[in-house]
């Protein structure tokens, strides 16, 4: 489909963006061509979103260069990207949804007379764009009257507006229905037919096997390589992703066994919630760890919030240590002895204003009621504990928390459930964002954890740090359990294996 | 609550302490005789005394605010309330044989069932803050106003009236009230968890719900502080001037209240609660206007005063102005390093 | 053409309709066209204030300075024309010109400070209120042969009634109203602004210069409100109009128009003022009821129009695709927060 020789619509060359503290973009060339379908894969952090902010204009990056067709441009803001026919479309669907359909596709570009908003012509032009991209609903509905395929539809009949040339589609297709991801499939066709060029973010490797005639692999910032589609095994895909070579793994020798006899602290039996995670089975025994694998999007974070009763699931039952309980709340699961580090730890883990010894001892006052407030000396005497046993680096407990690196935040949160001795601990990413000295440490308090006797599901894009910890992992794809690999069985082979099957 | 971090005098918590300081030195150098206290009939006269008598009401209204702002919330219906409550003291006075103590209780109780509304509103039925006191804003004096039946209901009760004006231990009573006020509310945030839970539940909802925190509850509970505060300053309000102004009473005082708590340095969006600091901004607030009074300046200065300085706290306390300084600061150290 | 957005706004025209069909049906004197056309002089001012309010609404944000504000251009005015001799053409220009002014800067700030509007725009109430002081602290008089001719326009219609000056002119404002919010691009951006930010960011509105002249907007029309009452008055006082601001916001919620932004029509905010001021009549044609009645029913339909915008949006937020599931989404999250009333 795409012509080699054909010089490329757009080309990025050696690009950096850093932030404080983090290299988002290390030197990353790419070049994309019209009629093309480019899909652009990675973990977390990785550095696609970073890469597409800075294409789109909202972020600016440090050096690098933007050749559009071969001649530098620079975009400076989302305008500038704009005029050089760069348009996009996120998950997050853009428009306005007070507004009707007809409003957010004209916005700021009705036609006009005498500064006038003419309607009629504005309504046939919005008719226009959407017989574009093959929809035909009334141009005077409000746009939250439609699904959110639709909605997603008219956000992709306004990006393409009159000039587009590169249509990026970051991750379209997140809450779609396989109905509507083949309709979205058949518009993307088409537009390529026309000779667009689309670069395709999404972490669901079936799509982009279904789409792509490419596929550049980002990981940590950097470009791992480009392939193409055909000639790219979804195991070594994933493989890429993951940084993981299969070649090179072997069935390393593991010490870590099953934990079979002992008594079953959790059991999810068919628990589950539309739209977000279909039904599950697992079981977690005392001393246990689990391991949940899986790429970005597969179910990981959804199964620990179920699990814990952070959301509320609408199917299936669970057991508590023998007993069927209703685990419906955060109360309720605390209250049981249930403890959870979410992944987001800044908007859903530490509290910013608050110093590091209201935060480290908030879980435990929560259990105790807000009147029996635990005595400060005894307050000081915890989290001066905990400061020390889990090495958290800070000046002062009554330091806030926003001020601490992101590892020293994550050993805080770690240490608020830790103090509540919870029976069962469930951790999603605890090493996400966080320096190598603060992993190693997190790493090791999990196994000692465990180890006394705690049972632990983690969740964990990094297949190394699964396999070296876990008892059994669980492995999700697509919002979906796909298997379960038992002890000795477990490795980075694989797991790996299991996620690209 | 914040004791520990306000002891360390960050130049955040010295700043509202400076100004009221320098404000009463300024005053001082100004209007001879301002410090000056005296004793009559064993009572302690002065302008000082003065001004903390006067700032009882909006000390008091600022207390609830300050814990309603600390949860991301904001009560603009205390006026209405003060109105009302001041309407259910006068009414009861002038008109039943009730003993003053079950008088005041109701006033009080009918603020509590004012912050029960919101709070409802708030928590349960999830309307933002604003919107939802600004309901009982708009109606709150027209039900005061149904209280009284349109009329200025005038009272004497030696009782309520000692609320008012009345001395206690040589200060003035509704000054020891609202100390003890003050003092009960700073105790019951710092020595039960009250305080930690309620700076949570502002400063992240979500994580704070994770832990297991009722959020509901808590900001039904804050709103209905806040009513009583109200409720009380209604009482005061009335007392001093033995009647209700179902129209006039405590009017504008939520906008003096919600400054107060500007003035404490916590921030509109939630997370920070400073109790001491928002009466020491009510004194600012009250000293201002005695100084402007007093030093013979037009007291139309007043509002224009007070808008500057909300201005200015507001600026100095934006994002973008700290991050501003903070980049000329860097700049600056890393010029004089090279 | 009908969507549900249109729903709140002909709950206001029905109970506008209720209301006023009761106050015929019960009293002779109502069936009158002089009682129209004195709700339209006599709300003259309040129905531009809430006109200018719609605009801040609709964007999300919120003005307290306009009673203020419709104090300070009376004083202002007066000081112009019977102190310093000015025409009084020139001196409304002047006044409307610096009312204008004064809007843009709140505007200024709340748009590039990030500071939210409740707080900047109170404020604004303090601190134009204290400016009417300084000019003048008494209720004077404003006299000038004009403002007599003024008065003194009166187009008869049908019936007792007619069209007094002021009234024509808030008829103006209010088609100029409507015009700007259905008719131009930046009215349109001002529905953008408040239905989503930061969407509205990303494509490609000028969100900060928009909220600029938004609030220098809701400044023009208080201040323009300022000269209709200082005509309608005859006078200036700079305790005048305290409270505008809650009638403007009250009108502008009864109006249909939703207080989290977005939704809402300019026209409605019409209807909420009329309604406001026939619960007024309907409570002095009673002649028993006190006026205090009028609070609480306005307090009453306040509540009952945000409960049923609160029912509307959480029935539409159902298919709504901003209902954000749990996971990766939050890199969204990190963009810089526009301006925003907080909602919870």
């Amino acid at each position: 489909m795409t012509d080699v020789n054909q010089p490329p619509l757009l080309s990025i060359a050696h690009i950096n963006k850093r932030f404080p503290g983090v290299r988002a973009l290390n030197d990353v060339s790419l070049t994309f061509h019209a009629g093309e379908v480019h899909a652009l894969l990675g973990e977390n952090g990785a550095g696609k979103s970073t890469l597409i902010k800075v294409l789109t204009g909202i972020y600016a990056k440090d050096s690098g260069d933007l050749l559009l067709d071969c001649r530098k441009v620079h975009i400076k803001n989302s305008q500038d990207a704009q005029n050089s026919g760069i348009r996009t479309v996120y998950q997050e669907i853009n428009l306005i949804p007070t507004m009707t359909v007809a409003e957010n596709l004209t916005l700021l570009d009705q036609p006009r007379r005498f500064g006038m908003i003419r309607w009629r012509s504005a309504q046939s032009q919005a008719r226009e764009m959407l017989a574009r991209v093959g929809l035909d609903i009334d141009p005077n509905s409000l746009l939250v009257s439609h699904s959110i395929a639709v909605q997603q539809m008219v956000a992709i009949a306004r990006a393409l507006g009159s000039k587009a040339r590169l249509l990026i589609l970051d991750e379209p297709t997140a809450s779609l229905d396989s109905d509507e991801i083949a309709r979205l499939f058949g518009l993307m066709r088409q537009l390529k037919a026309q000779g667009m060029a689309i670069i395709f973010v999404t972490h669901f490797l079936d799509q982009v096997y279904a789409i792509s005639d490419t596929i550049s692999v980002l990981r940590n910032g950097s470009h791992v390589g480009t392939f193409k589609t055909s000639a790219l095994t979804q195991t070594e895909l994933v493989g890429h992703m993951l940084g993981k070579d299969l070649d090179m793994l072997q069935h390393e020798q593991r010490d870590i066994t099953e934990a079979e006899e002992k008594p079953v602290v959790l059991s999810l039996s068919q628990v589950g919630k539309t739209n977000m995670l279909k039904p599950v089975d697992l079981k977690l025994r005392r001393g246990e760890i689990v391991g949940l694998a899986g790429l970005l999007g597969s179910g990981r974070t959804e199964l620990c919030e179920l699990a814990y009763g952070a959301a509320r699931s609408d199917q299936g039952s669970k057991t508590w240590l023998g007993q069927s309980l209703p685990i419906n709340t955060p109360k309720q699961a605390i209250v049981q002895g249930m403890a959870y580090c979410p992944e987001d730890r800044k908007h859903r883990g530490i509290i910013a204003e608050l110093s590091v010894r209201e935060n480290l001892i908030l879980a435990l006052q929560s259990t105790r009621g807000w009147w029996s407030r635990i005595p400060m000396a005894e307050q000081q005497a915890v989290v001066s504990e905990f400061i020390e046993r889990l090495s958290i680096k800070t000046s002062d407990m009554e330091k806030p928390i926003g001020e601490l690196s992101g590892g020293n935040q994550q050993k805080v949160i770690l240490a608020r459930w830790l103090v509540t001795n919870p029976t069962l601990l469930i951790l999603d990413e605890p090493t996400r964002g966080i320096d190598v000295g603060a992993h190693h440490d997190i790493l090791n308090i999990i196994r000692e954890l465990c180890e006394e006797g705690m049972s632990l599901l983690v969740a964990s894009s990094e297949v190394e740090e699964i396999v070296a910890f876990a008892h059994r992992v669980v492995v999700l794809r697509d919002r979906e359990k796909v298997s379960e690999i038992v002890g000795t069985q477990i490795s980075q082979k694989s797991i790996i294996q299991a996620i690209a099957q | 609550m914040r004791l520990k971090r306000s002891m360390r005098w960050e130049a955040r918590t010295l700043a509202p302490i400076i100004s009221l300081f320098l404000l009463i030195v300024g005053t001082a150098l100004v209007v001879p005789g301002f410090l000056k206290l005296s004793i009559v009939d064993g009572h302690i006269y002065g302008s000082l005394i003065d001004i903390l008598h006067r700032s009882t009401p909006t000390a008091l209204i600022a207390l609830g605010m300050a814990v309603v702002i600390g949860t991301k919330g904001i009560d603009l219906s205390v006026g209405a309330i003060i109105a009302i409550c001041g309407a259910v003291t006068a009414v009861l006075t002038a008109s039943t044989e009730l003993h003053p103590l079950i008088v005041l209780g109701c006033a009080l109780l009918a603020g509590m069932v004012c912050g029960l509304w919101n709070g409802t509103l708030v928590a349960v039925f999830g309307i933002q803050p604003i919107v939802a006191t600004l309901i009982l804003m708009v109606a709150g004096r027209g039900i005061a106003q149904m209280i009284t039946g349109g009329q200025i209901v005038t009272f004497h009760s030696d009782f309520i009236n000692g609320i008012g004006n009345g001395f206690f231990l040589g200060l003035p009573a509704r000054v020891v009230l609202a100390a003890v006020i003050i003092a009960i509310t700073v105790l019951v945030l710092r020595k039960t968890a009250l305080g930690m839970f309620l700076e949570a539940v502002g400063g992240n909802s979500e994580a704070s719900r994770l832990v297991g925190i009722d959020s509901k509850l808590l900001i039904l509970m804050v709103y209905v502080f806040s009513g009583f505060c109200a409720a009380l300053a209604g009482v005061i309000i009335a007392a001093d001037i033995r009647g209700a102004d179902a129209n006039n009473a405590g009017l504008w005082l939520e906008l003096d209240a919600i400054l107060a708590v500007v003035i404490a340095g916590a921030s509109l969006s939630g997370g920070r609660i400073y109790l001491g600091l928002t009466i020491v901004g009510a004194l600012i607030i009250q000293t201002l206007t005695t100084a402007i009074l007093t030093s013979g300046l037009p007291a139309q200065y007043n509002l224009i005063v007070k808008a500057s300085i909300i201005l200015l706290v507001l600026l100095l306390q934006s994002k973008v102005t700290q991050d501003f300084i903070k980049a000329r600061v860097q700049s600056f150290r890393r010029a004089s390093d090279a | 053409m009908l969507n549900e957005r249109y729903l709140p706004v002909i709950a206001t025209l029905l109970v506008f309709i209720l209301l006023y069909g009761y106050g015929m049906v019960e009293y002779k004197g109502f069936r009158d066209t002089l009682v129209f056309t004195n709700l339209l002089t006599d709300n003259a001012f309040l129905i531009v204030t809430a006109v200018g309010m719609s605009f801040v609404i609709i964007s999300g944000g919120i003005d307290l300075s306009v009673g203020s504000m419709i104090a300070f251009v009376g004083v202002l005015l007066a000081y112009l024309i019977t102190g310093l001799g000015i025409h009084p053409v020139y001196a409304a220009i002047i006044a409307l010109c610096t009312a204008t002014f004064f809007g843009m800067v709140m505007g200024v700030i709340i748009a590039y400070f990030e500071i939210q509007p409740f707080i900047v725009t109170l404020a604004g109430l303090f601190l134009f209120r204290g400016l009417a002081y300084m000019i003048n602290l008494n209720s004077v008089p404003i006299d000038h042969e004009l403002l007599v001719t003024l008065s003194e326009i009166y187009v008869p219609l049908p019936g007792r009634g007619g069209l007094t000056f002021i009234a024509m002119a808030m008829l103006a404002l209010l088609a100029i109203g409507v015009v700007v919010a259905k008719r131009t691009r930046f009215g349109l951006n001002v529905y953008a602004v408040g239905g989503d930010a930061q969407s509205a960011a990303l494509m490609g509105v000028p969100v900060k210069s928009t909220l600029v002249r938004i609030y220098a907007l809701s400044g023009l029309y208080s201040g323009a409100a300022g000269v209709i009452f200082a005509i309608y008055t005859g006078s200036a006082y700079p305790l005048a109009a305290v409270g505008v601001e809650l009638d403007a916001i009250a009108a502008v919620v009864i109006g249909g128009t939703l207080l989290t932004g977005g939704v809402g029509f300019v026209f409605g905010a019409f209807l909420g003022a009329l309604i406001q001021g026939i619960i007024q009549t309907l409570i002095i044609f009673d002649g028993s009821l006190n006026s205090w009645w009028t609070k609480v029913a306005i307090g009453a339909l306040l509540l009952m129009f945000i409960l049923m915008q609160k029912a509307i949006v959480h029935f539409t937020r159902r298919y709504s695709g901003k209902d954000p599931a749990p996971t990766d989404q939050h890199a969204m999250k990190e963009q810089p927060a526009m301006q925003k009333v907080e909602t919870t």
